[in-house]
């Protein structure tokens, strides 16, 4: 209500705008207000979808939520540090399960991002120069991005059958392999998540690194040639400098993706999902919905979190640090 | 004025959205109705045809004849296996639930936990026809010994071993009575340069895997939960149990390795259908599939699923779906109703053939199959052969512990690796450790 007050001067102050021509400064009330009005509904969203389920989460990570409490939530009885107790104990068997989906996830998301970020390099690099077809070829190298997660990942699971999958047909009939390798279970599940995230992720990369580029003044690169530097040196000294905080970005968020990747393992093995591609978020997701142990799943996700945020926190130090030494 | 409307409307917008994000769900999770004339129930049924829209075919007229009768009215969505535990455990957080729902069986008694489902007492259990109109194995999957079921059973499944009638002749086979014949007969059928092989196992389904452990333990008399609903997975009757089963594919070598990617029944039923494999161990619902996909009934034959020699005789556990009404349903009488119509005589025969279910009524006889050898053989499974899966809380955590388990063990085989008892006694360890740790 206080709002609708506020705003009854600046409608009355209006005819002296055209004098003094100094714009909304002359009207303080609208000036105050018109920044937070025009942030409530992203703030509200935000609440609602982010901010209130988290604090669910973290308020769910201290109570003992079992399927004998699940009907009527709110009188679940107080777990303390238990839930935590129970996911960092690693001499028991769900600790040491939290463990080593910690490790496949680590070793997903470091493979993973280093892979995406080549590949969106190389081409990146490789498209900069005119040709015919560019845009033809720009289009087509965004087609992952643009497929729904569902829709590519499910003909990857397609392909990756052991009996029917074109990628052993197509090994066999490159000699490569006898053509009776599982690529859904066992060891080779990490290489093939591996494989699909990255399919998924480094398009955008790609995205992001041309963007970048394109904002590199074309001289430098003249006046580099003009002084006999070749290809290899001009992106060594000329483009990688000048993606710095493209990269910067870049890194952090495939990093943050990857290592939250749901859709991913959970699309590409159903509920069937091996070892080797256990990764946390579908860890977590198992802990939760599968022995139907909210409280621990939700001091799983908690740790999770706080991962993540010393990660991101200590990259944007260490890396903003580096930039001001620079 | 015009900013003071425009601020207003986006504000109203974004309240509109958050209050519609919140209360999202509210009109299809409806269990309104509630007054008069006009009552309207929700029910949930899980997919048993061969497909969603094959069920909602066969259910919408057997709902509207009980619309007609009653003047209740139902809104009937079919959901897949895949989801229905999860959108279950959703309805029970939410409160937003369905009035009837279609469960598992083997999770009766883990859902009954949750005290979100009516118990069927004297009134409620008088109101749909008596306990004593049900078969009584049947029955006692509805929830916990000695308390008030909160599921009462609807279409009952039990395991046959199917075998390919021909094959079994050109190899002078008889049909096998104990586990050795079984194998002895599948190491024979197995012929990997024709891509034959003995027999299919949905290897890489951990629900189908877990069956498969409770039923092998079964035999050895050995069970998964003392008394008091403590897990007890590691006893050697289990152990030795699950390391038969696995045999199938590592030592007996009768099963294909890709097996171990089959995540659902379906597939090995396919194998069976278009006459790759000579066995397949599957429920009696595997019929309405077999046919599907080309093999004509008289090409094959079910025998129970044996045990070995001085084993236990037990060849299944007692499968199939029951039927429970959410506790905070406003329809309560409605849906009493309702469920005695599902549970009467005449709606189990009309559904007992497109589901290919088996009656849980007493003195009811099978209508899935016109082969009464193979209607005779699947009764006495269900009635005399079948033992209930652990009616404990941490049922559903024994399935997907132990079936998770099964799946890596499967997996490890079928990648060239060798499951020793030890193994599985170490996989079976964690699985315990696990369901102590979260109950």
């Amino acid at each position: 209500m206080s709002l609708a007050t506020e705003q009854a001067s600046p409608a009355a102050t209006r005819p002296a705008k055209p004098k003094t021509k100094r714009g909304p400064e002359h009207r303080p009330g609208l000036n105050r207000w018109l920044p937070y009005a025009l942030l409530a509904p992203a703030v509200l969203l935000e609440l609602f979808i982010h901010i209130i389920p988290m604090i669910v989460g973290i308020w769910m990570s201290f109570v003992k939520l079992t399927k004998f409490f699940i009907a009527n939530w709110s009188s679940a009885p107080g777990a303390g540090l238990g839930n935590y107790k129970v996911a960092l104990d690693f001499d028991n068997a769900v600790g040491q399960g939290l463990l080593k989906s910690f490790g496949v996830t680590v070793a997903f998301s470091l493979i993973t991002v280093a892979f995406s970020w080549v590949l969106g390099m190389a081409a990146a690099v490789a498209l900069q120069p005119e040709f015919r077809g560019r845009g033809l070829v720009r289009t087509l190298f965004l087609v992952p991005y643009a497929l729904p997660a569902y829709a590519g990942i499910l003909t990857w699971n397609f392909m990756l059958q052991r009996d029917t999958g074109a990628v052993n047909h197509v090994l066999e009939q490159l000699h490569l392999s006898d053509g009776n390798t599982f690529w859904l279970i066992g060891g080779n599940a990490l290489v093939s998540l591996i494989t699909v995230a990255g399919w998924k992720l480094w398009t955008f990369a790609f995205l992001t690194l041309m963007a970048g580029m394109q904002s590199i003044p074309r001289d430098l690169y003249e006046a580099a040639s003009v002084d006999g530097a070749g290809n290899i040196r001009q992106w060594r000294n000329i483009t990688l400098p000048s993606l710095r905080p493209v990269n910067l970005v870049l890194v952090l968020v495939l990093f943050l993706w990857t290592f939250s990747d749901f859709n991913t393992p959970y699309v590409l093995f159903g509920t069937a999902q091996p070892p080797a591609g256990d990764l946390i978020t579908f860890h977590i997701y198992n802990a939760s919905f599968l022995t139907w142990n909210f409280g621990t799943g939700a001091a799983m996700s908690v740790l999770l979190l706080i991962f993540l945020m010393i990660v991101t926190g200590a990259y944007l130090l260490v890396t903003g640090r580096r930039s001001r030494r620079a | 004025m015009r900013l003071r409307s425009l601020v207003a409307a986006v504000a109203a917008t974004a309240l509109g959205i958050s209050l519609a994000a919140c209360g999202g769900g509210d009109s299809d999770g409806a269990s309104g109705g509630g007054s008069g004339g006009d009552q309207t129930l929700t029910y949930w049924a899980s997919n048993q045809g061969t497909s969603l829209d094959n069920d909602k075919e066969v259910l919408t007229p057997v709902l509207e004849k009980f619309t007609k009768d009653t003047g209740i009215k139902v809104n009937l969505e079919v959901i897949g296996w895949n989801d229905l535990q999860t959108r279950i455990q959703t309805a029970i957080t939410s409160g937003q639930a369905p009035d009837v729902v279609n469960i598992g069986n083997t999770w009766a008694a883990s859902l009954q936990a949750t005290d979100a489902f009516l118990p069927f007492d004297g009134d409620a259990m008088n109101a749909i026809g008596g306990k004593d109109k049900f078969v009584p194995t049947a029955l006692a999957t509805g929830g916990k010994e000695g308390t008030d079921p909160t599921s009462v059973p609807l279409y009952g499944l039990a395991y046959g071993l199917y075998y390919n009638k021909a094959m079994f002749a050109a190899a002078g086979l008889q049909p096998p009575k104990t586990w050795e014949e079984m194998v002895a007969a599948a190491k024979k059928l197995t012929v990997p340069a024709k891509n034959q092989w003995g027999m299919a196992l949905a290897a890489g389904s951990y629900t189908e895997n877990v069956h498969f452990a409770f039923i092998n333990a079964a035999q050895n008399k050995a069970d998964w939960f003392n008394g008091e609903g403590k897990p007890t997975f590691t006893g050697d009757g289990n152990v030795q149990g699950v390391l038969r089963y696995l045999d199938l594919m590592q030592k007996d070598k009768v099963a294909n390795p890709s097996n171990a990617q089959y995540d659902n029944g379906t597939k090995s039923v396919n194998d069976f259908a278009t006459k790759k494999v000579a066995m397949v161990i599957n429920q009696n619902n595997a019929d309405s599939s077999i046919v599907a996909n080309g093999m004509k009934a008289g090409e094959y034959g079910v025998v129970p699923f044996p045990a070995p020699a001085g084993g236990e005789p037990v060849a299944s556990h007692v499968a199939g779906i029951n039927l429970s009404i959410f506790k905070n349903t406003k329809n309560k009488d409605a849906a009493l109703k309702f469920v005695n119509y599902m549970t009467s005589a005449q709606t189990q025969t009309t559904l007992g053939k497109p589901f290919a279910s088996l009656p849980v009524l007493k003195d009811a006889k099978p209508v899935f199959t016109t082969d009464e050898a193979e209607a005779a053989t699947f009764q006495d499974v269900y009635n005399t052969k079948s033992k209930p899966l652990p009616l404990v809380p941490a049922e559903d955590q024994f399935e997907s512990t132990v079936g998770k388990a099964m799946n890596a063990m499967f997996a490890k085989i079928a990648t060239g690796g060798t499951v020793t008892a030890d193994d599985v006694k170490a996989a079976l360890k964690t699985a315990e450790d696990q369901v102590a740790a979260s109950s």
